[in-house]
């Protein structure tokens, strides 16, 4: 569903690095790429999910956006406004409709607080609904997420990893923002709970009308809840576009490669040859020259190891030099 | 043992016999037990006062002392090992982290005499020991002014140990994904820091602290003797130079509830800090 609207979430050329500091005075040697020169956009609506393997940075361009982390360079601007270098403190009325979901339901909330203070905190901190209100709200936050009021006075190690991130899921959308970033909601559960938690994901964005940054490593995840996809590898977007085109054909050898390796549930496409990638992923610290890739691109030419493939404005837009046809 | 060997041996008899020298030990020991359950200790062999008056008397002092050096080395470690932590690496990590390091390890008689011979000497800011000044008004600035040297000895000593527990705590807490949920929820800084960092990381400092007061009371021993203080640690030195029997047991029995009474708040305020923590 893309509009000619201007979009809710606008990411030119970010960059978020983390110092590598060595020696007894702690110089800094040089940067752990984790994002690197990423433009995006996401329109209000739409669920855009971001693949990639492990490490390619899909968690720190999450929490960049939130400014959890401090982007390097770049600009990120949100419902017009941009707060690329607000301080925390000024963020504080961004929070309301900018949130985020963590991946780790375990770690990810504070195991002396009962689950009634934890979704009360942000309506206490924001002083948006009076005190009176607060345990109304929180009841119905439980509700909207499908747990029994009666649990409200619990410990989050009382709750299962399902329950957990139902609780962390309320307590993004205690203000019902407009974009949640949610970074690998799924992808500490068990598969049976993936499916109820992508559901409620679904509906809350149908019933708040919110705008999801789906971030993920499982094709599956992605597959079920997005409207558009974008592919990261080592700190860029190499590919993005409408989910369906995108998953139908591939331009970029990664994505295909990527998606052959999601396991299939038919049978009887197990005997489909397969490119095997080869290699590992190369360090952020020291990407390779040239397009990223090259080192285990299966159909690497000579332009590819000097030159770097730039994403092109397209609404499917591919960072290669031979896109597949 | 502290008799004149001429004394006749019938004598000794009667004496022994009247002090119940003669019965089993577990009678003695019964016997004990039931004069202590009336507050009774026995008398000094030295001063022949009763022994619970004489410890009575310097219980007060020490618990001052020790009480004051434990609140002002934690209103040190703190506040400076938490923002040690927060600001993990910097300059001000670095100095605190030295500066925690010298106060560890150094002598607590070293620095007591140093302070004695600079301060009170030199310069004449404080009174070199004592706890108030002799004939004088005996006030409260007179005792603070008295309490100063000592409770900076020991308290800089616990603020070098503790600053270290308590950075270590905030920093394993500060790396729990918990604390970015509370930054996303768009509270204040030191709201996240004291409410959602600062008390997951008590426990650990609970434990170092309540091992501390034992130690605390044995370390009072010394300062107490460098600095004339009036405390139990003073009393034992005597005491055990003076080979006074009723007054040692009497100290011990004080140490034994010492260490008792401190595990039970221990355990208490682990409860008051961890709301999953429930005695049943």
């Amino acid at each position: 569903m893309m509009t000619a609207s201007s979009p809710l979430l606008q990411i030119e050329q970010l960059k978020t690095y983390y110092p590598i500091k060595k020696g007894v005075f702690s110089r800094t040697v040089g940067h752990v790429k984790a994002v690197d020169d990423v433009s995006l956009c996401i329109y209000e609506g739409e669920t855009l999910g971001l693949v990639g393997e492990s490490g390619c940075g899909k968690s720190s361009f999450g929490r960049s956006i939130v400014r959890l982390e401090d982007p390097y360079e770049g600009r990120i601007w949100f419902d017009n406004e941009d707060i690329t270098s607000r301080k925390q403190k000024e963020l504080k009325r961004v929070r309301t409709r900018l949130q985020i979901i963590f991946q780790d339901p375990y770690a990810s909330l504070n195991p002396r607080q009962r689950v009634a203070d934890i979704l009360a905190e942000p309506y206490i901190a924001h002083k948006l609904v009076p005190r009176s209100e607060v345990q109304v709200r929180v009841n119905r936050l439980l509700d909207m997420v499908g747990l029994p009021k009666a649990y409200k006075n619990r410990y989050p190690h009382e709750f299962s990893g399902g329950q957990r991130q139902r609780i962390g899921i309320a307590r993004a959308i205690a203000f019902e923002p407009k974009l949640i970033v949610c970074d690998e909601p799924v992808s500490a559960l068990d598969v049976s709970i993936q499916a109820q938690i992508l559901n409620l994901l679904a509906d809350l964005q149908q019933e708040l009308n919110l705008t999801y940054l789906f971030i993920a490593h499982g094709i599956g995840a992605v597959k079920y809840i997005s409207t558009r996809v974008a592919v990261m590898y080592l700190g860029k977007i190499v590919e993005i576009g409408d989910k369906d085109e995108l998953f139908r054909s591939p331009k970029h050898p990664y994505t295909q490669i990527l998606l052959q390796a999601y396991p299939k549930p038919d049978p009887t496409l197990r005997g489909d040859k397969r490119i095997v990638i080869q290699g590992d992923v190369p360090s952020p610290a020291h990407p390779p020259a040239g397009c990223r890739f090259h080192t285990r691109c299966p159909y690497v030419q000579a332009v590819c190891r000097s030159e770097e493939p730039a994403l092109g404005p397209d609404a499917h837009a591919v960072a290669c030099h031979y896109p597949l046809a | 043992m502290f008799i004149d060997p001429n004394t006749p041996v019938e004598m000794l008899e009667m004496r022994k016999e009247l002090l119940g020298l003669n019965d089993p030990v577990i009678l003695q020991y019964f016997k004990w037990l039931l004069n202590l359950l009336q507050g009774q200790l026995g008398y000094s062999f030295s001063s022949y006062a009763p022994v619970t008056t004489i410890i009575g008397e310097r219980l007060g002092p020490t618990l001052l002392l020790a009480s004051a050096s434990l609140i002002f080395g934690l209103l040190i470690a703190i506040p400076v090992g938490i923002l040690s932590a927060v600001k993990q690496n910097t300059k001000f990590d670095y100095i605190m982290t030295g500066l925690s390091f010298i106060g560890t390890s150094i002598p607590q008689f070293f620095l007591g005499l140093g302070l004695i011979y600079i301060c009170a000497v030199q310069f004449k800011l404080f009174p070199t020991g004592g706890m108030m000044t002799l004939g004088g008004p005996g006030d409260f600035w007179d005792r603070l002014r008295h309490m100063v040297l000592p409770v900076f000895v020991l308290g800089i000593v616990i603020a070098g140990k503790k600053v270290r527990y308590v950075r270590a705590g905030m920093l394993d807490v500060l790396k729990m994904d918990y604390l970015r949920t509370a930054n996303s929820k768009g509270l204040h800084p030191f709201h996240v820091i004291n409410k959602h960092a600062l008390r997951n990381a008590l426990i650990p400092i609970i434990t170092v602290v309540a091992m501390e007061i034992p130690l605390l009371l044995g370390g009072s021993i010394l300062i107490e003797q460098i600095f004339q203080w009036p405390g139990i640690g003073q009393l034992t030195i005597q005491s055990i130079l003076s080979r006074d029997y009723p007054i040692l047991m009497g100290l011990n029995l004080v140490a034994a509830l010492i260490v008792l009474s401190t595990n039970l708040l221990t355990d208490l305020l682990y409860a008051a800090a961890d709301p999953r923590i429930q005695y049943t």
